[in-house]
């Protein structure tokens, strides 16, 4: 037997192709958090000198901390939002024979090839169109749109993963749709639903399109970044932004992918 | 309240599932404290039947009664049958004793009562000293009892079980039938029990309906079906049986003269409709009602003379294959008579002649083509 087989063998282009990939992926990224530490305004080599006077300077800008805030209200609302939505949706279409349920899930997927701008204009005409002002209320409203789609996607294998046949023993054991759901179904599917609330959640934080159509005089985080490059003193303090955003976003994407790691895990071997 | 003959009443039920017919008018009374089994291979119905008794699905048409009252407006949840789960559908979430006290939740039971009656049910199924396992850490057996046990603790007064041994290996499956037999005679509860191994169904029921596409095709004890069957159908899922096209030649006052293609002209008694003159049938019989012997004896009256073309020796039995003239089919015999069985070996190509008693054969209609 030969350690290498056709598998194995080692295969040195496609290392090469691999780093090269990793690096343009990531490279710029890291660009952020170094020249947040750079003692100059413009972003540019050589360094001039290490500084953490941007990452000061950020905690006193009461803007972008109320921008930032938005941003979290925004995400947060359309995170428990578009999760709900989606759990029902993901319960009806895996669980009961219904007419037209491709159709259905033909309309609900739709949002996901439909260019942000073109539903940004759309939803700008109907909610100016209907009296509504806008606000932070009506970006919530374009990003519940645009991750309901997510949240599905998510949910739906998660509900189809599991042996419907739980939910009809808890049925056969005494309990009504609704403690069926608290007792069985929602621990099942708690993984989903707390990877659905974090996609969601991510998913609103960094959308730009539909919030600068829909945004009132509040801005989002995104929009008020936008709005800071104009001015060249300001980007530093952007950049340390983005270094913390980076850092807590690296947590929360391992520690979902662990939760659904550690679950998935548990699914499997509790098969027969 | 009805009596307890028809403590059980499935009246006319249907499921139609858009075009498919999956029960097909079926009608049957099971009594309290009956083991009644669901037989057929996958398909049959047999299964939405069972999940129509517990409330998954409703019947498309007909009605079923528990106890005298009607069922078909009753959720799954407000039904007094309890389901073991092909599958099982162990919650992977809850340990052993809290998947075993699910069903007690909405008895409102007090914590001790719940308890003692938790510690009750896993000796019931022997399973004591388990109940602080998660799910995933027991076997195929200990799933399946624990599946049993959540069942029994709601006290159902119908246990209803969906091939709940298909998924064990032999011999745990012959444990596990004991014990269920056991289990459903000292608790007294009506079993209603889906099953494609007919042997299962044979050892553990008192009644057995065997279906087909949706159909019963006969309901009875395991002996008449085994001893009476009223199609080829039936007879060929039950056991082992030859068969040899007849026809109908006479019918003389309730005695129907055959005359069958190897088995020579025969006549068997028979109330059968089909049985007029000139109709076609089958005629069967089992391979233990066929004796085999090198010379014809004249004491019998019912032989015909074959050719031996293999035999198999297990001991305390052999199995011959015997051509007869006018059968493409050899007839299998089982024979337990140890001169033929011990000692003289019989060569292939041997002439033989079989030869059987009045009322081993049995007439059965064509089956439809």
């Amino acid at each position: 037997m030969k350690e290498t087989t056709y598998i194995k063998r080692p295969n040195r282009t496609l290392f090469i192709y691999a780093l090269i990939y990793l690096a343009f992926l990531y490279i710029p990224v890291l660009f952020l958090p170094l020249f947040s530490f750079n003692d100059s305004i413009y972003i540019a080599f050589p360094f001039v000198g290490f500084t953490t006077k941007w990452y000061s300077q950020m905690y006193h800008n009461e803007p972008m901390f109320a921008a930032l805030l938005n941003s979290i209200r925004v995400g947060g609302a359309t995170s428990v939002i578009a999760t709900l939505l989606g759990v029902f949706g993901a319960k009806a279409v895996t669980r009961y024979r219904m007419p037209g349920k491709p159709v259905a899930m033909f309309i609900i997927m739709l949002p996901l090839v439909i260019p942000g701008i073109i539903m940004g204009v759309a939803l700008l005409i109907v909610v100016s169109r209907s009296g509504i002002p806008l606000s932070l209320y009506t970006v919530t409203l374009g990003h519940i749109l645009v991750c309901v789609p997510f949240a599905m996607a998510t949910l739906i294998p998660r509900f189809e993963g599991f042996d419907r046949s739980m939910e009809e023993a808890a049925a056969d054991l005494g309990e009504n749709a609704w403690w069926t759901f608290w007792r069985v179904t929602f621990p099942i599917v708690f993984p989903g639903i707390l990877a659905s609330l974090l996609l969601c959640f991510t998913i609103s934080f960094d959308e730009f399109i539909m919030a600068f159509f829909l945004a009132g005089t509040d801005p989002t985080l995104p929009i008020y970044i936008f709005s800071q490059l104009r001015f060249p003193a300001k980007l530093p303090g952007v950049l340390a932004m983005g270094a913390l955003i980076l850092v807590v976003s690296f947590f929360v994407v391992v520690f979902s992918q662990w939760l659904r790691l550690r679950n998935s895990n548990d699914i499997t071997s509790s098969g027969i | 309240m009805s009596g307890d003959e028809s403590y059980i009443q499935i009246s006319d039920v249907s499921k139609h599932f858009g075009p498919v017919v999956a029960v097909d008018n079926i009608s049957v009374s099971i009594a309290r404290g009956e083991f009644f089994s669901l037989l057929g291979s996958s398909g049959c119905g047999k299964t939405t039947l069972l999940r129509m008794l517990a409330g998954f699905e409703s019947p498309t048409t007909g009605e079923i009664y528990i106890d005298g009252l009607p069922m078909s407006e009753k959720a799954p949840h407000h039904r007094p049958t309890n389901m073991v789960f092909q599958s099982y559908a162990i919650f992977p979430h809850l340990d052993v004793r809290q998947n075993i006290a699910f069903g007690l939740r909405t008895e409102k039971v007090s914590k001790e009562e719940a308890n003692s009656r938790v510690d009750e049910t896993l000796e019931l199924v022997k399973l004591t000293g388990f109940g602080d396992r998660r799910s995933n850490e027991l076997s195929g057996g200990q799933r399946q009892r624990i599946a049993l046990a959540r069942a029994l603790i709601k006290h159902p007064k119908v246990l209803l079980l969906d091939e709940p041994l298909g998924a064990l290996d032999k011999k745990l499956r012959e444990e596990m039938q004991i014990e269920l037999r056991s289990l459903q005679q000292s608790l007294g509860i009506t079993f209603i029990f889906v099953t494609h191994d007919q042997e299962e169904a044979i050892t553990l029921s008192d009644r057995i309906a065997v279906m087909s596409e949706g159909k019963a095709l006969q309901i009875g004890s395991p002996k008449d079906l085994y001893n009476t069957p009223v199609s080829v159908e039936v007879a060929d899922f039950i056991g082992q049986m030859n068969f040899v096209d007849a026809e109908v030649l006479d019918v003389k006052s309730g005695v129907a003269v055959i005359d069958t293609s190897g088995l020579g002209k025969v006549k068997i008694p028979t109330s059968a409709d089909f049985a007029q003159k000139g109709a076609r049938g089958v005629v069967a019989i089992r391979p233990e009602k066929l004796k085999i012997s090198e010379k014809k004896s004249g004491a019998l009256k019912n032989a015909v003379e074959g050719t031996l073309k293999s035999a198999s020796y297990y001991g305390n039995r052999s199995h011959y294959h015997v051509t007869v003239e006018g059968s493409d089919q050899p007839m299998a015999v089982a024979s337990q008579e140890v001169d033929i069985a011990s000692g003289n070996t019989l060569d292939s190509d041997t002439p033989v002649w079989l030869s059987w008693e009045d009322g081993a054969l049995i007439l059965l209609p064509q089956p439809p083509a």
